[in-house]
């Protein structure tokens, strides 16, 4: 079972965490990842723009693929839209498994489609001016990893 | 009319988030693109651009725009 969202307002990532433990309380094991804004850099702001047909049914066919590749229990994909700042939580993938290795594998692979392969476009501002950020290459080889 | 619509970096080349085209009749793609700004069409077509027509994902190659249509540009993603 599979919960995935796109929050256009700041999220708490403990209380979803928590939420998503107590629906799951037959899993042994959760694993987390929190993507936040990193401070430094001179960034004042990021934002992430998506694309409404796409990127929400996109999250949910890579989630539909996790539940089917791993054992787990539970799925958690929350993700933010718009303007962000320093250590501002972005995105938070938990997994929830009987047993720990699943849900690391889980979280992992998630986390790197997510990077890689939905559809967001990011910008950052520093000193006042928006830029665009181009894909890395790093993404693409974490997401070669999987096969 | 036809709805275009301009993601990412794309938008600021472009000027605009989205942009209305007159159209008399089911036009091609390549014969919208040149009622923009060349340095724009040229942005558009780019390789690694992806197009959605309607919101959903369609190739480029033989593409037709109908009036009521919506065609989202798509570059590269870079999120999370």
């Amino acid at each position: 079972m599979a919960s995935v969202r796109l929050e256009p307002q700041p999220f708490d990532p403990a209380a979803e965490i928590a939420a998503f433990a107590a629906a799951h309380a037959d899993a042994g094991g959760i694993v987390s990842f929190i993507g936040q804004v990193r401070a430094g850099d001179g960034v004042e702001a990021l934002e992430l723009r998506h694309f409404e047909p796409l990127t929400l049914p996109g999250m949910e066919a890579l989630a539909a693929e996790v539940l089917g590749r791993w054992a787990l229990a539970g799925l958690l994909v929350v993700h933010r839209t718009g303007v962000m700042h320093p250590a501002d939580p972005i995105v938070l993938v938990a997994a929830a498994a009987r047993h720990r290795r699943d849900a690391f594998a889980a979280a992992d692979y998630a986390m790197d489609h997510l990077k890689s392969d939905s559809w967001f476009w990011k910008r950052e501002c520093a000193s006042g001016e928006w830029r665009w950020i181009e894909p890395r290459e790093q993404d693409h080889a974490d997401l070669a990893r999987w096969g | 009319m036809a709805r275009l619509v301009f993601l990412g970096r794309l938008e600021d080349i472009a000027g605009t988030p989205d942009l209305a085209v007159p159209l008399q009749e089911p036009t091609a793609l390549a014969d919208v693109l040149v009622m923009l700004p060349p340095f724009v069409a040229e942005a558009l077509a780019g390789p690694k651009v992806k197009l959605a027509l309607n919101g959903k994902l369609a190739p480029p190659a033989g593409l037709i725009l109908a009036d009521g249509d919506e065609l989202a540009f798509l570059p590269p993603v870079s999120g999370g």
